[in-house]
Parts: structure tokens; sequence; C-alpha cells
């Protein structure tokens, strides 16, 4: 499309377009934008579904396995809250003129990211506990973040997002509060569900700015507001003190209060792990693809009966008018 | 003249970022005039940035009287809510 368009043109575009985000003003889905901004932001709303939808699989397997009926209700609850994201992030990526098959396709070859820790197994109860309360209390800070994206359709959909994400936190940090106040073996279930999920959670900001392919230009057009290390920082500060009230230690030896920095200082993430993981090697990478296409495989009998219904209306509708 | 011409149903964005919102109906012959129309009738004091018109017949609604058996099992499930989980003071603005 754009190729028709004379340079010059396209450079008045272009500044205007700036122009409107310095201004703080959002982008609507019709307004012209650089291509490099709507493939900026395919990649990123389609990943953030992705993310959405695969995550419900580490805690979709305690489903049937929770430990009371309540909290069985609470699960299933917040489980179909994260199914119910993924569509809005997705009908959020359609926006932009690419179509849900695309997105569902890119995944399915392994073009299209998804959040690494959804490929860490929940092997306990008490994971439960701290995938709500360590992996949504991350995706929280980084969604109050994208709140102010400049993305119209997708800054909407995070404020719907935020408002909902506020109960999966805190059942999660309930878990733990309730392992804490048990037996001898339910706090080391807690504290060892911690011990794991705590450096991958802090994984979930992604590299150091400094390594970050697409941060500059995120931050220029305004996709992202906060840099990863910033957003990692809060997420550290607000977890030192949740983990102390209910007895639970960080793993984390050089984690220490900087009364200069005002904030926490931490050890540092082993990358090459990140690496490992990102890049499909992670404990449940092929399990977690495996699962979401055959799934979707088994679900074609329903979209076919869905067509054929179709198809009959419209024939009886023909006949009728005939 | 009005049975000749189509309903339209009127949204409007009032500010960039905003959701459109409903703020009324309008007769016209085809979207195009729907869309000018809407523009003198519902936005004469800049109440918006953006228009969306849809044909009135397009629309699908969920009727109030189904209420109950609609919407029905949403309110018996408090720990969709925040506030159901009761956690010490010095953590509670999680
Ligand atoms: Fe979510
Ligand atoms: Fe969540």
């Amino acid at each position: 499309m754009s190729q028709d368009v004379p340079q010059a043109e396209l450079d008045e575009l272009e500044a205007q377009f700036q122009a409107r985000i310095d201004a703080e003003e959002k982008i609507e889905p019709k307004d012209w934008m650089p291509e490099a901004y709507r493939k900026n932001l395919v990649r990123q709303i389609s990943q953030h579904a992705h993310s959405e939808v695969i995550g419900m699989q580490p805690e979709g397997n305690w489903i049937t396995r929770a430990p009371t009926l309540h909290r069985k209700c609470i699960l299933l609850a917040k489980v179909q809250d994260e199914g119910g994201h993924g569509l809005y992030l997705y009908s959020a990526t359609e926006t932009l003129g690419t179509s849900r098959e695309e997105l569902v396709q890119a995944l399915h070859d392994g073009v299209a990211k998804y959040a690494s820790i959804f490929n860490y197994p929940a092997l306990t109860w008490a994971d439960i506990g701290a995938i709500g309360w360590l992996v949504d209390g991350a995706a929280i800070v980084n969604q109050v973040s994208l709140q102010r994206t400049s993305y119209g359709p997708y800054s909407r959909g995070m404020i719907r997002i935020c408002k909902e994400e506020s109960f999966h936190q805190r059942q999660g940090y309930h878990i733990m509060m309730t392992l804490m106040q048990g037996s001898e073996e339910q706090r080391a279930m807690a504290q060892d569900a911690l011990d794991r999920f705590w450096w991958p959670s802090m994984m979930m900001f992604g590299p150091h700015d400094a390594e970050s392919a697409h941060s500059a230009r995120s931050m220029k057009w305004k996709i992202k507001r906060q840099s990863n290390d910033e957003l990692r920082q809060k997420f550290v500060d607000q977890s030192v003190a949740q983990a102390e009230e209910i007895g639970l230690k960080i793993p984390d030896p050089e984690l220490k209060w900087n009364e200069e920095r005002g904030h926490y200082d931490f050890g540092e993430i082993d990358w090459e792990e990140f690496s490992r993981v990102v890049s499909g090697n992670g404990p449940c990478n092929r399990q977690r693809l495996q699962h979401h296409i055959r799934v979707h495989e088994e679900g074609q009998w329903v979209r076919d009966a869905i067509a054929a219904h179709e198809e009959k209306k419209r024939q009886r509708a023909g006949k009728a008018a005939a | 003249m009005s049975e000749h011409m189509k309903l339209y149903e009127v949204f409007i964005r009032s500010r960039r970022g905003l959701d459109h919102k409903h703020v009324g109906s309008l007769h016209a012959e085809d979207p195009q005039q729907a869309l000018e129309y809407a523009r003198d009738i519902y936005t004469r004091r800049s109440e918006g940035v953006s228009i969306w018109v849809v044909n009135s017949s397009d629309i699908t609604a969920s009727q109030e009287g189904d209420c109950e058996s609609f919407y029905d099992p949403h309110d018996d499930k408090p720990y969709r809510h925040a506030t159901h989980y009761q956690l010490p003071e010095a953590v509670n603005n999680m």
C-alpha cells in the first residue's frame, strides 16, 4: 500500500503520527501508522494473547486436583478469565488487519512466541499459589504500565484485563499464606514453589534494557511505557515485603535494601537458562505447543458443524424468499 | 418518509483512547448519509472525534427480561472479586 505514496508525503504522515504520540494521544485502528509500528504491535499483542491462552495449561492441570471444592471453583474462574484475556487481545490484534487464523498458525509454526514462564511445570499445589502470586503479580506490573500504551484498542484491553486480574494475584497469595500457616511439610512445599518460580518470574520482564532488541523504538512509539529493568525493579520491591509477611524467603543471596537508591538490589538472572527456554528448550515447550495443536485439531468438527449449520440456515432462508 | 429509510444506531468516540459510546439513532438512506446526519445531529458541539453508524437491524440484543437465566450464575461467585480474599494489612494493597 505505502509503496504508492511518495516519500515526502510519508515523512509528513510519520511526523504527524509521532506528534500525536508525543502529545499522549492514542492511535486508533483507522489512523495512518508506519508499517513497522503495525508489525511491532501485532508481534507484541499476539504474543501477549498466546501467553494468556498457553498459560491456561499449567494451571488447568490442577483444576481436578484442587484440595477443596472452593479452591477448585476459584481456579476454574481464574483459568476462565485467562481464556477471556486471550480473546480480548486477539481481537485487539485483529483491528490491525491480521486474522485470528494467521495468529494461531504462527503460534503452531513456532514463529510466534509466548511468555516463557509457561514452559515451566506446575508440580505441586503450592505452584498454583506461586503462579497466582508471582506470575500474575509480574504480569500485572507489566499490564498496569501497558494501560498507557499508545494503541487505543490495546490500551483499552489492558484496562479491562487489569480490573479482572486483581483477584488472580490475591488468590495465589492466599494459597501461599494458608500453606505457611500449615504443617512443616506444607510450609516446605510453599518455599519450594517460591524457589522454583522466583527466577523464571524475574525473567518475565525480558532481557536487560541494553540487550532488548525492540525496546528503544517501542519506547519512542510509546508501545512500551517503562523499560524491562524498571518494571523488574518494581516487581522485586513489591514482592520482598509480601514474602516476608508470611515467612517465605526469596531465593536470592544478593537481595538487599539499598538505602541510597531506595530500591532493593538483587542478583543476576541466569541468562543462559533464559535463552534456552525462549529458544524452545525449556522443561515443557514441546508439550505446551503440542497440546495446543492437538486441542485445536480436535475442535475442527465443532467449527465444521457451525459452518454446516450456517449453510443450512442460509439455504432455508433462500428457499423461503423464493 | 422515514418508512422508506433505514434506521441506524450511532456511536461516538468523544476522545481518542476512549470506547465508542451509543448516543442515539437516526434514519438515513445509506451508511454515508447516516454518518453525515450523525455529524449534524450528535456532534454540533464537538462531542466526538469519531462516529460509527450501524444498521439497527444488524444489532442482536439480549432481553432484560431474560436476565435471570442469562446472568444468574454470576451472582453466586464472590470469589471472582478481589475483596473476597482477606490478606494481612501490610500486603493488602496487592
Ligand atoms: Fe491474564
Ligand atoms: Fe491472570
